[in-house]
Formats: structure tokens, C-alpha cells, sequence
């Protein structure tokens, strides 16, 4: 349990953009008439993807999409963790995972070059406003640890070093390469498979 | 070890493509309709008979479970796959379901007729964002292919919702997923009634892990025959084990059931970073299950009997592994911080008892605790272990409990150092 409230400066409103709007209607066809309370997660996620973070204002215009009580979306909102309920960077949010798999493998590291680099508490702006982070319990991505989820994307098999250059081409702009920072595929052995060799050399002469 | 002709997953890594173009050429969809036409208690009886069991952590026998669910029924059935693979150690489901969604959504297509479902849902934690595009587009594909959907080639209509969550472990217990599809928060229901008589919208449900589901196509083409003459009795087939912690080269591989611990790891990890003699202990089946102490690590095989017999478990088969710089009462402190966080709150044995054991087991990586408090820390594991709804406060107390058990003169040895240190400090 983790004490999650709605932040003190709330936009005056929400809408989703017609786009968004549309998509909305689509999720909550997907399912059976009366259970329409079952797009919550999905609506209030495609509102933070709009604003950057999930507002006030969001939980009740989704609330009233879905036929809601107003407490009930309230309750998701600050329930499930990966609702942001505070604005968070405007370049990037950085998700650190800190559970023991990502420890082991030295994420501590990591959490040490965000308070030095960005902020000292996790879910506080840097000075610039571009930069936010917060540690996170396991991602799912164990046999690629220490681990830091940006966006939609992760970023594993991090070292301080190659966290620090990514700090830095976020904040240069340069183009990201989600996936292991360390040139291996997937979760595959770093020295090569060692399962299905056959099967791989047929698809590199193809 | 686990012969090539022998895998399942044919795709792990993504070398190949993760589409339907892809999933057929590795004979995915070539003959399901075929499969269907044999009926339901053809499919059923194959799968009791290929031994599967539960690959989510629990190991219930998977045709068993299926065969639970209520004949004639007025209700509609619902076929839920458990995404949410959020245990630590875990990330086994995420690989299928980026790299080879067609086994997934074959299967469950498969096994949603055997149980008369004409709707699946998939809940993927929401953390897997790249894997949910994945998924979605492999199953947009296969209603373009007519492949499910009204009216489909394979003749049995089907649906499949793709939902995800936002950050709750919890809802990886089956009851708080249900919950979660319905727009609540993730807090698991009491059982009974079980998810097979009242469980999604009040309609019976199964309930079952992505890899559960994604191997049964091959175990019906092959036969339950082939999958039961791999791994060992009672532990059938084969299994994605993924390793992660002290060894050279952390990974996600398809092994059979039963492979001995040391084989694992030596033949596709390169090894215990430092060799096998600096091991510590590691952690069988992903955080909840208590360590095993390198000692006992030599013989073990990687199973779900040989397992409990240790007092741990296989659970999802992620070997967390330690060595010898590993802080014990630090990583499992953490482990217990993870389970504070995760508590849903609703039982106060778990929401009291999580935070309690976490903050003495803090004060005890730094030394700072009595040592009569290591018995009452046990006492309190006890306490929790067993009386909350879920399984969420066994699972914060078995790694606790596995720390006393095994290490608890590393705690005494922490706190007369600490006093040792604060005597000298004093002078």
C-alpha cells in the first residue's frame, strides 16, 4: 500500500481530442453492454498519454463516460500505480525498477545518478522541467536487469554509464534504442543462444 | 537437456518473425480446425494426459482445472489468460507474448472451445505496452485471416478482448484480475464460489498463465503422450525458465521439467558469476518462494515435488541467483518492501503485517534490532502466513521465514557488529 493522493494544482478541465474520443468509444464496445466499467483502466491510460498525467478533471469526465460514480474512477486513479498523479518531466518520466532481481544487478546505481542528476525525491521535476523520476517495483524484465522503463519502452542491461549517456541523448534530443543497452537480443544469453543453433544458422543464410 | 526438435517456443528471442506469416511457417494455425472437429473432451483428455501443469506459480494440473467448469450452463463461459506476470524473477510470458503471440492466441482459441467459452480476455500488466501492440496485432490478424472472430474458419466463434492493468501485482491473483476487468480495484474475492461457478460479470471462468496456455496447441498436435515423456512424473514437459541475479549471462530458455539447478545455469548462463563455489543461495521460483542455500543447490533439480520438498517451490521457475557479495538480509529486506508496496489492503494481517515486517527487517540489515526480535519477526510471518484471502501474505512471509531459517546467524552476526560498532563509537 502506498499513500496516493490527487495533486493540489488541478487543470480546470478535460477533454479527450476526437481522435482519442473515437478510440474510447471502439475500447468500450469491446465489452458486454452494462459492464462498461471495465474500459476504466484503458480510458484513464489514454488520458494520461493526452495530458502527461492523470488529472482531476480526467477522472471525472471518464467517470461520466462510463456511468460512474465519481469515487469508484477516483479509487483506480490512485490504486493502480502507474497513473501519474502529479505532472511529471516533460522530456521523460523514468521508471527505475528497484526490486531485488534489478538490485542485484546494481539499479541502486541508477536511483543515485537520478537524485544527483534530476531531483532528489522521486515524482519532483527537475529544475529545467524536463526530467522526472520514481522507483518502481518489478518490471517483467528480470534476465535483462537493472532495468528503466521511459514511455512505452524499457532500457535493460543498464550500468551507470550507459544510463548516464542515456540521460544525456534524452536530454539532446538524440534518437533512443529501446531494448538491452548492450547490443543482445532479448533475453538471449549475451554470448549467443544456446538453444535452436541449428535453426538460426538456417534463417541467416536466408 | 532439452532436445531442439523438442521446443515449444521456436521464436524466444525474436530472430524470427513475430507474425502470422512467421507463426506458420513454425506450423502454427495449420491444422487447429482439425483439432477442433475432435471435440471438447478429445482436447480435454489429451491435456490431462500430457501431465501440464499450472505454469503461473501454483501448478494445478491444467485439463483439471478445465474440467470444472459447469456443462450446460445458461450463463456464458469466459476463458481469462493471466498476462500480468509481475513476480519478481518473472518475465517469461513477456516473451511469448511479444515473440510469438499466435501460440498464445491459438491456444486460447483451443482451449476457450474445449471449455465452450466464445470470449477470451487477456490481461497483460501495463507495464508491457510494446507487448500489448504485439499482441493486439497479431490477434487484428487473425480476424483479417478469419482465423477467429463470427463465423471463422475454424468454426467456433470467438472473441478475444486484449485488457491490461496499470502497475498492481495483485491482480496476477486470479480473483483481483477478475476484479480488475470489471473496473475495480485489484482485490482478490474470497473463494468459494471459485471463478468456475460465479467469476468474470458473475459468468463461470477459468483463469490461466500465458504459457499454460500458448504450449497447448503443440501438446495436441504432438500429443499429451509427447509432452508426458518429457521432464519427470508428475512434472511432465517442458518449461521457459528464466534466470536472473549473479550469473554470467542472464537469460529466458526453454528447458525441460526436472533439469538439475547446476546444469541450468552452467549450460546457459555461462555459469555463477565467480563459479559454481561462489554461489550463496538462489531463489527457485520467482520472490515468494523461499531461498535454498548453495549447499543443497548441487543435486537439485528444477521441479515441482523436488522443490516443495525443500520447502520452496518452483513456482514460475525464476531462479533468482545470489552469490557470495550478495547482502542476504538486504535483498530479502527488499523483497519484503515489494510486498508492502503490493498489498491491496484489504486484509489486515497483510496490510499491517507487510509493513511491519519490512521496517524490522530494515532495522535488522543495518544491525539494529535485538536478536530475541528474529523470533518475533517469525512469529509475525506466521501470523500473516495463512489468514488473509489471497496468497499475497504467504508470499511476503515464506522469503522472510527462508532468511531465518537459513541465515539467521548472518542477522545475529549484523546486530553485534552494529553493537560492537556503537560500543566503540561510545568510547
Amino acid at each position: 500500500m502506498a499513500v496516493r493522493r490527487l495533486y493540489p494544482e488541478q487543470p480546470l478541465s478535460f477533454a479527450f481530442t476526437p481522435e482519442n474520443l473515437a478510440w474510447a468509444k471502439r475500447e468500450i464496445a469491446k465489452y458486454p453492454a452494462g459492464k462498461e466499467a471495465s474500459a476504466v483502466i484503458a480510458l484513464l491510460w489514454r488520458s494520461q498519454e493526452q495530458e502527461g498525467w492523470t488529472t482531476e478533471p480526467a477522472i471525472r469526465a471518464i467517470a461520466d463516460m462510463l456511468g460512474m460514480a465519481y469515487i469508484r474512477v477516483l479509487e483506480i486513479a490512485t490504486f493502480y500505480t502507474m497513473f501519474q498523479l502529479a505532472p511529471v518531466g516533460r522530456k521523460a518520466h523514468l521508471q527505475v525498477c528497484g526490486t531485488t532481481p534489478c538490485m542485484l544487478r546494481g539499479s541502486e546505481a541508477l536511483i543515485e545518478i537520478c537524485k544527483d542528476r534530476i531531483a532528489d525525491h522521486p515524482h519532483e521535476l527537475s529544475a529545467d522541467g524536463d526530467f522526472s523520476w520514481e522507483e518502481v517495483e518489478c518490471l517483467g524484465c528480470c534476465a535483462n536487469a537493472p532495468v528503466v522503463q521511459i514511455g512505452k519502452d524499457t532500457y535493460e542491461d543498464l550500468d551507470p554509464e550507459l544510463f548516464a549517456r542515456l540521460l544525456r541523448d534524452i536530454k539532446t534530443g538524440k534518437p533512443l534504442k529501446p531494448g538491452s543497452q548492450t547490443g543482445r537480443r532479448a533475453s538471449c544469453p549475451a554470448s549467443g543462444p544456446t538453444t535452436l543453433l541449428d535453426d538460426k544458422k538456417r534463417t541467416e543464410k536466408v | 537437456m532439452l532436445q531442439d526438435k523438442d521446443r515449444i517456443f521456436r521464436n524466444l528471442y525474436g530472430f524470427h518473425d513475430w507474425k502470422l506469416a512467421g507463426a506458420r511457417a513454425r506450423g502454427s494455425w495449420s491444422d487447429t480446425k482439425a483439432l477442433i472437429d475432435k471435440g471438447q473432451d478429445w482436447i480435454i483428455n489429451e491435456v490431462k494426459a500430457s501431465g501440464l501443469r499450472g505454469r503461473g506459480g501454483a501448478g494445478f494440473p491444467t485439463g483439471l482445472k478445465w474440467s470444472f467448469m459447469p456443462k450446460n450452463d445458461p450463463r456464458p463461459s469466459y476463458l481469462v489468460i493471466n498476462g500480468d506476470e509481475s513476480e519478481p524473477g518473472s518475465c517469461k510470458d513477456r516473451e511469448i507474448m511479444r515473440h510469438d503471440p499466435h501460440l498464445l492466441i491459438e491456444g486460447a482459441l483451443i482451449a476457450s472451445f474445449a471449455m465452450k467459452a466464445h470470449t477470451c480476455f487477456i490481461y497483460l500488466r501495463g507495464e508491457f505496452i510494446r507487448e500489448r501492440e504485439h499482441l493486439q496485432a497479431a490477434v487484428d490478424e487473425c480476424y483479417a485471416a478469419k482465423l477467429i472472430g463470427k463465423d471463422n474458419a475454424n468454426g467456433w466463434d470467438f472473441d478475444i478482448v486484449v485488457h491490461h492493468g496499470a502497475g498492481a501485482y495483485i491482480c496476477g491473483e486470479e480473483t483481483a484480475l477478475i476484479e480488475s476487468i470489471e473496473g475495480k480495484k485489484g482485490m482478490p474475492r474470497l473463494k468459494p464460489p471459485f471463478p468456475a461457478n460465479v467469476g468474470l460479470y458473475g459468468a463461470p471462468t477459468t483463469v490461466n498463465n500465458v504459457e499454460s496456455i500458448a504450449v497447448v496447441p503443440d501438446i495436441l498436435r504432438r500429443g499429451g503422450t509427447w509432452f508426458a515423456s518429457l521432464g519427470k512424473p508428475n512434472n511432465t514437459g517442458t518449461k521457459l525458465f528464466q534466470i536472473s541475479g549473479h550469473v554470467n549471462n542472464p537469460c529466458v530458455v526453454e528447458e525441460e521439467m526436472g533439469i538439475p539447478l547446476r546444469e541450468l545455469i552452467d549450460r546457459h548462463c555461462g555459469g555463477v558469476r565467480g563459479g559454481w563455489d561462489n554461489l550463496l543461495c538462489v531463489i527457485p521460483g520467482g520472490s515468494s518462494m523461499p531461498m535454498i542455500p548453495a549447499d543443497q543447490c548441487n543435486d537439485l533439480t528444477m521441479d515441482f515435488d523436488a522443490l516443495v520438498k525443500l520447502k520452496s517451490g518452483l513456482g514460475t521457475a525464476a531462479v533468482i541467483v545470489m552469490d557470495k557479495s550478495t547482502d542476504i538480509i538486504k535483498a530479502i529486506t527488499r523483497i519484503a518492501y515489494f510486498y508492502k508496496h503490493e498489498s491491496c489492503g484489504q486484509c489486515t494481517p497483510c496490510r499491517e503485517g507487510t509493513g511491519w515486517m519490512f521496517r524490522v527487517l530494515d532495522r535488522m540489515q543495518r544491525g539494529e534490532a535485538e536478536k530475541r526480535e528474529i523470533d518475533l519477526l517469525y512469529n509475525v510471518t506466521k501470523q500473516v502466513e495463512g489468514h488473509t484471502i489471497c496468497a499475497l501474505g504467504d508470499a511476503a512471509a515464506w522469503p522472510v521465514q527462508g532468511l531465518i531459517r537459513n541465515y539467521r546467524q548472518v542477522i545475529e552476526q549484523r546486530i553485534d557488529a552494529h553493537r560492537a560498532a556503537v560500543k566503540e563509537a561510545a568510547e
